[in-house]
């Protein structure tokens, strides 16, 4: 059975009622526990600094030339916060109500309600670092409203949200490695979790630079890996995020929690041709003064600007008007989906919605609009060619956030002893559908002001254990594994490319593990992805040698998303039910929203790896409602 | 659009390296420039030939990773761009397109077009920061900054860090990604305490990294994807004067 320790006690006081019963290290034995951090984003900078500061020995990984490059660095729109500088009424129950309620009340009670009441501080401390957010004339800080909420919590820094955060956990981290406190290994690549009497140990990594398999040994191990959503191939997400590490401590017995629920952004890009790499992300700030349309008359062939008021179908004010524009993630690319699908999608390949902002400029001036999103703006005419001041944007769904990851408890710590996963690698937060700007607010809270809690309780009683030997069978066992596996696919000989398989895994995800799934497609792509992983160990041709090769990098991440992407499947075969991301053809209302089921499936899925083509292990953890009672989430 | 490409090719850091041929036909328009190089490398795969070695991430113009020399320019033609954010409908159907790393003494070649940019991780270690713990920062509103400033401090923070001003300084300099810093957290209240200490330690590591003295001739904003003024130099300079002047 899953313990989820949860602390007693009403929801307000279980957090602090944790701190003040965790257990502590002294200043003088920090020094003798040494802490591996996975990952450089804004989970992985934030927690690395954190334990540097407090006088751990800690070791920072990261497969990028440095920290700074994470993918955190792409996210845009702004981070949530209940300051409640508006006066509109904000507070921490409301934040962390809009929040199980946005993600359709299939995350813990406990962790959202963690999640709002520490967004506060980490407002405070990003200002403290020298976060360049957006201010009032007076001086104070302004914010503004995202999808989802009805009252301004978001911070944001221009367009540039999620790089000045970075930024400021990246100087905070650079500080530490050169105070001797952490040491940096960037171009590094974990491959596998070292696990001795069950807990975690260690790491096996590969640097990326000489091909050398490196052994690293510590008291405790952090993954803070960030997302899988990459594995659509076509996704809005940096090209080398994937889900390597994670699976890899999957396979060495952490849970996987609800690796199906993936969420599908609304204002990114639509794709242009069969060359694309990647499908841009548009911050979902510009819904706030964007109007989101298309043609009310199939194959519409005029221009926008020349298609009248009245041959216009604001499809999102239309069917829901208390949000219209602001409807949550899941809601909102859905409705476009629905539109595009029944022929009104816009552009060449008509795969794409209007995003306009004519009435906003209208209104508030070019300058004020320049101002806001100017860079985005920007960056869509550099990707396009169309100037977005002149004519509406065109926008599509994107495969985006990975809601689902390794199952943590409160502490943040896995089904593995020692082993704790942060941001969003882990699955605790954002139930079947992430807010936004609320993934930059769970990726710091996670490492600055959370686990340097949770993890002082789990190494209290790792202080007498000496120093991990990197000698130990276990750590040759998984140093020889990895050397086979870079032997096995350098040795396959084929003919295709790893980016041939990862292209076919994601079409046969986004068609019927994407925006919307049926138990037949999902039963259909169960098959097709085995047969394609045999396949790939069939006909995959990797040149080069074994020191610097992108192609060879890649291909150890399509072998593993050629096992997760099953799952992926599995788990959305098992929830019969519509729920967020996760939207299943047979279970919706006569007006197409999603069924919700809570008497059967108010709970979190999380699998065991039971061995190769083998069915994983279902566990469940049930999810109880003690202070807000599931309703039908409507943003009527 | 039919395409020559003549591309860096080098084994290792060790390696002299040369200019290789290719050429690639039916290039979309519509390609990102690292698409049309994912296109190539496909291509040399299908002939068994070991793919072409570059640095590139996000591919949204942010993460400051990728970076080449394109017929002689920094991201190449377009102004204020990053190398993925360039589409090869900025070149002619049947043009030569030259690519090469990012040179830089202090930015040794890898292999092919990737290059270590450590250096500047370093100067960051020597001071970029604002010297803060995590866990007991004050309400953020008790420190008001005016809307003009914070803007200031925004344009300098923008910076990506992908490198292009050294690669297009003709005495490799890391003075405009260095001021850059240097000016966002002078600027900022929480920062103006300790920037004499920090103009002094990260103006000496950019010293000891390997780069030059700035050139004064502006081909670093004139290259820099995110229009980094130059002005943030005269103020590292400023700074510096100040802090060496002022010093105890």
């Amino acid at each position: 059975m899953l313990n989820a320790k949860i602390p007693e006690g009403p929801l307000e006081d279980k957090w602090r009622h944790y701190k003040e019963h965790a257990k502590l290290v002294n200043p003088a034995n920090r020094k003798k526990l040494e802490v591996i951090v996975v990952g450089t984003g804004l989970a992985g900078s934030s927690i690395a600094a954190s334990l540097g500061e407090m006088g751990y020995r800690v070791k920072t990984f990261c497969f990028q030339d440095t920290p700074r490059r994470a993918h955190s660095v792409a996210a845009q729109g702004g981070v949530n916060a209940c300051k409640n500088y508006k006066n509109d009424g904000d507070n921490v129950f409301r934040m962390f109500y809009d929040t199980i309620k946005g993600g359709d009340f299939r995350a813990r009670e406990a962790n959202v309600y963690r999640l709002a009441e520490c967004s506060a501080s980490l407002i405070d401390q990003a200002v403290a670092q020298g976060v360049p957010f957006g201010r009032e004339y007076g001086g104070y800080l302004n914010n503004r409203s995202f999808g989802g909420v009805q009252v301004s919590r978001t911070f944001y820094a221009r367009g540039q949200t999620g790089q000045q955060l970075l930024l400021g956990a990246y100087q905070a981290l650079m500080r530490q490695v050169h105070l001797g406190s952490v040491q940096l290994f960037a171009r590094h690549e974990m491959l596998d979790l070292v696990t001795i009497d069950g807990k975690a140990k260690g790491i096996i990594v590969r640097n990326l630079d000489t091909g050398e398999i490196q052994r690293h040994g510590a008291h405790a191990v952090i993954l803070a890996t960030g997302g899988f959503g990459k594995i659509y191939y076509l996704s809005t997400l940096a090209m080398g995020c994937n889900g390597s590490a994670i699976w890899r401590a999957h396979k060495k017995g952490a849970l996987m929690a609800n690796p199906s629920w993936t969420q599908i952004h609304p204002t990114s890009l639509p794709q242009s041709g069969e060359y694309q790499s990647k499908l841009t992300l548009m911050s979902e700030s510009l819904r706030n003064d964007g109007r989101i349309w298309v043609p009310k008359k199939e194959q519409e062939d005029r221009l926008p600007n020349q298609v009248p008021e009245e041959d216009r179908d604001y499809y999102l004010e239309r069917r829901y008007p208390a949000f219209g524009n602001l409807s949550p993630r899941d809601i909102a690319s859905r409705a476009a989906k629905e539109r595009i699908d029944a022929g009104y999608g816009v552009g060449p390949l008509k795969n794409a919605v209007y995003l306009d902002f004519s009435k906003a400029i209208k209104d508030q001036g070019v300058g004020k609009i320049r101002e806001k999103y100017g860079n985005l703006f920007r960056m869509y005419e550099k990707i396009t060619g169309v100037d977005a001041y002149q004519e509406p944007m065109k926008i599509s769904p994107a495969a985006h956030f990975s809601m689902g990851g390794l199952w943590v408890d409160y502490e943040l710590m896995t089904t593995i002893p020692g082993l704790f996963a942060l941001g969003e690698a882990n699955f605790a937060d954002h139930g079947a559908n992430r807010l936004g700007a609320n993934s930059l607010l769970q990726a710091c809270v996670d490492g600055y002001f959370i686990a340097p809690y949770t993890l002082a309780n789990y190494l209290a009683d790792e202080i007498k254990t000496p120093a991990t030997d990197v000698q130990h069978p276990a750590f040759d066992a998984a140093a020889k594994q990895v050397q086979d596996q870079l032997h096995l696919l350098k040795g396959i000989g084929g003919k295709l490319s790893a980016d041939y398989f990862h292209k076919t895994l994601g079409k046969i995800l986004y068609d019927k593990c994407g925006l919307s799934r049926s138990a037949e497609g999902l039963k259909q792509a169960i098959g097709e992805i085995k047969a394609l992983r045999q396949q790939f160990y069939a006909d995959l041709f990797i040149p080069g040698g074994l020191t610097i090769n992108s192609e060879l990098e890649k291909a150890g991440r399509v072998a593993d998303y050629l096992e997760l992407g099953e799952l992926m499947c599995h788990d959305a075969l098992t929830r019969e039910e519509s729920c967020g991301a996760h939207f299943r053809v047979e279970y919706q209302t006569p007006e197409g929203e999603a069924m919700r089921n809570d008497q059967d499936f108010a709970f979190i899925s999380a699998w065991g790896w039971a061995g190769e083509n083998q069915a994983p292990i279902w566990n469940k953890e049930p999810l109880t409602f003690e202070f807000v009672t599931p309703t039908v989430r409507s943003y009527k | 659009m039919h395409i020559r490409l003549k591309i860096w090719r080098q084994e290792n850091s060790q390696d002299t390296g040369k200019m290789q041929d290719y050429e690639l036909a039916d290039v979309n328009s519509d390609m990102s420039f690292l698409e049309m190089l994912d296109m190539l490398n496909e291509q040399l795969l299908e002939q068994g030939q070991r793919a072409i070695e570059f640095d590139h991430d996000c591919r949204e113009g942010i993460c400051g990773q990728c970076g080449v020399m394109i017929n002689g320019r920094a991201h190449g033609p377009l102004k204020n761009t990053t190398t993925c954010q360039l589409h090869m409908r900025s070149f002619r159907d049947g043009e030569t397109i030259y690519i090469e790393p990012f040179r830089a003494t202090a930015f040794p070649v890898k292999c092919d077009l990737k290059i270590d940019r450590t250096a500047f991780d370093r100067v960051i270690q020597a001071g970029g920061y604002i010297a803060v713990n995590t866990g007991q920062a004050p309400e953020a509103n008790s420190i008001p900054i005016g809307h003009p400033v914070a803007e200031a401090a925004f344009d300098a923070a923008a910076c990506i860090g992908c490198g292009a001003c050294v690669a297009v300084c003709k005495n490799s300099s890391a003075a405009l990604f260095t001021s850059a810093k240097i000016t966002h957290l002078a600027l900022l209240p929480q920062g103006a305490v300790e920037a004499q200490e920090r103009v002094r330690r990260m103006v000496g590591q950019m010293d000891a990294e390997g780069f030059g003295h700035c050139s004064n001739t502006e081909a670093c904003e004139a290259e820099c994807p995110q229009q980094i003024s130059v002005l943030h130099i005269a103020r590292m300079n400023w700074e510096y004067n100040k802090a060496q002047l002022l010093k105890k």
